[in-house]
């Protein structure tokens, strides 16, 4: 019954935001080739478009070489994220040792960070594996954190009551509580993630790297390819945030359910 | 039940919190002794301290003073041994788990074995009259709904002693009534001893063996009604003389207090 009414429903839900889509590209191309705009300022979308598809391959494996710093970084920051909170909050002094340092980490400019990455990760991934997982790494510990801390005190103290060990305080009360915490904190980071990435190699990287290859051609002022590149990395952080929301569905449907 | 064995055993406790010139006092040497399978009702105003003495009997908190014997062990080791079953005034269910797999979560925590949870988990979901709803999440029922949910989940291990927190507190009038009836159907059938916390005079009378008042802080205890009303109670109950009797009974050593 429910199944049969939701997929109207949700083609409902997108069709406005594409229609925007659609409407802002129509008036972008409209405006460039009315005004006569030269395209190495602001190139049609059109234009964009041709240039994307001659270069497709070459755009595919660069941007597939940075989502692999972005998905590495993204793996160690937020997995490091998430122990780091699961044992504050087992250990409050744990959280006072490593709090501080922390929120320390977390205001440390990327921009003062990258070049120094470079140094002590070298010029090729592992400093922009090092840089997606400094700027993973806070928003998703801190969001854990909470989320553990979530559950009310008479749900704790219902776990008090049937005498429960720590261990499954954890695993039958705050993990499942913290879940929904976790999975927004690992929508944001994996958007993050393929943003680090390509602004890590603006400051050095393989050749063929989405950055790079956009620090290069801008400087060019190739810009179609530039702008080329830019809808590729869109395009892969959609993605990456798409499947983390997939796979969010699929860990708490309750959740999803709840929301609604 | 006079004369059987004592339950749970207050003797001259007094709760304080905090310390020096701030402390509140709670309670006041508290002595009460409920004996096996009886309903015991605490009320008093807000803040005399009802809740908390509960919460002692519960080892939720440790009493300031004095000691509690509960089943013959200190409050702890009741706890350890699983002697009972809360039930809090939120229903407290785990939104991730369907409503079986809730009452089943005390069995999973006390390591039943896994092919007892769900036939306990079913004859305790029957009890409440909610077998037909195990497959649903907590919150596509309603409140009262769930407070049967979580009363399954409490006497899901078969504890001797059930604590119930001002369960229906949440509830609207009708169904604090419809729900006090089902309880002392379930009650009927398990035996438990039963302490329960209420702010409600006629659902402390219309439920309990005895009805002991508190005073506002520090609670002491300033009178036990025993309720002569027989089992099993219905509608009919409530219209009767002796309930309003009763009833005024009660609230008048409440204005006393």
């Amino acid at each position: 019954m429910m199944a049969g009414a939701r997929a109207p429903e949700h083609l409902r839900r997108a069709l406005p935001p594409i229609g925007v889509f659609v409407l802002a590209l129509v008036a972008w191309e409209a405006t460039v080739r009315s005004l006569g705009i030269q395209f190495y300022l602001l190139p049609a979308p059109s234009e964009i478009a041709r240039t994307l598809a001659a270069n497709a391959v070459l755009l595919l494996g660069a941007a597939w070489y940075t989502a692999q710093e972005a998905l590495a970084g993204f793996s160690v920051g937020c997995g490091l994220g998430i122990l780091v909170a699961l044992t504050s909050v087992r250990w409050a002094s744990v959280a006072d040792a490593l709090l501080p340092y922390s929120i320390a980490a977390n205001s440390v400019p990327i921009i003062a960070f990258a070049p120094l990455a470079i140094v002590w990760f070298g010029v090729e991934q592992g400093s922009k594996v090092a840089i997606v997982a400094m700027m993973t790494f806070f928003p998703t510990m801190i969001s854990t954190i909470r989320g553990l801390r979530s559950p009310d005190p008479a749900a704790l103290e219902l776990m008090r009551s049937y005498g429960a060990s720590h261990r499954q305080v954890f695993t039958k009360l705050r993990i499942p509580a913290a879940l929904p915490f976790i999975f927004t904190a690992l929508k944001v980071s994996a958007s993050l993630s393929m943003i680090g990435a390509v602004v890590g190699e603006f400051f050095g990287g393989f050749a063929r790297s989405l950055g790079v290859y956009i620090i290069s051609q801008t400087a060019l002022f190739h810009t179609r390819e530039a702008w080329g590149a830019i809808v590729v990395a869109c395009a892969f952080g959609i993605a990456f945030y798409l499947v983390i929301a997939g796979l969010e569905r699929l860990v708490m449907p309750w959740h999803v359910a709840l929301r609604r | 039940m006079p004369g059987a064995a004592p339950m749970i055993a207050v003797e001259h406790v007094s709760q304080r919190f905090g310390t020096g010139a701030v402390h509140t006092v709670a309670l006041h040497d508290i002595s009460l002794t409920i004996s096996v399978g009886e309903f015991v009702s605490l009320i008093g105003p807000s803040g005399c301290g009802k809740s908390t003495l509960l919460r002692i009997m519960g080892d939720l908190i440790p009493p300031t003073e004095g000691e509690v014997h509960v089943n013959g062990k200190t409050p702890r080791e009741a706890r350890l041994a699983r002697d009972y079953g809360i039930v809090f005034q939120s229903p407290v269910l785990y939104d991730w788990r369907t409503v079986r797999r809730n009452v089943e979560l005390p069995l999973e925590v006390m390591g039943f074995p896994r092919h007892e949870w769900t036939a306990r988990a079913d004859r305790m979901l029957r009890l409440v009259g909610l077998e037909q709803f195990r497959a649903h999440y907590p919150w596509q029922l309603s409140g009262g709904m769930q407070q049967r949910v979580s009363i399954a989940r409490a006497l899901a291990f078969g504890p001797p002693i059930l604590l119930m927190d001002e369960p229906f507190g949440a509830l609207d009038e009708l169904t604090r009534e419809r729900m006090n009836q089902e309880l002392l159907a379930i009650w009927a059938q398990t035996h438990n001893t039963v302490v329960f916390v209420t702010h409600s005079i006629p659902e402390a009378v219309f439920l309990s063996s005895r009805v002991v008042a508190l005073t506002p802080r520090p609670g002491r205890i300033e009178r036990i009604v025993e309720i002569d009303l027989p089992y099993p109670r219905t509608a009919a109950t409530r219209a009767s003389p002796r309930f309003f009797a009763l009833v005024t009974q009660v609230r008048s050593a409440l204005r006393e207090a």
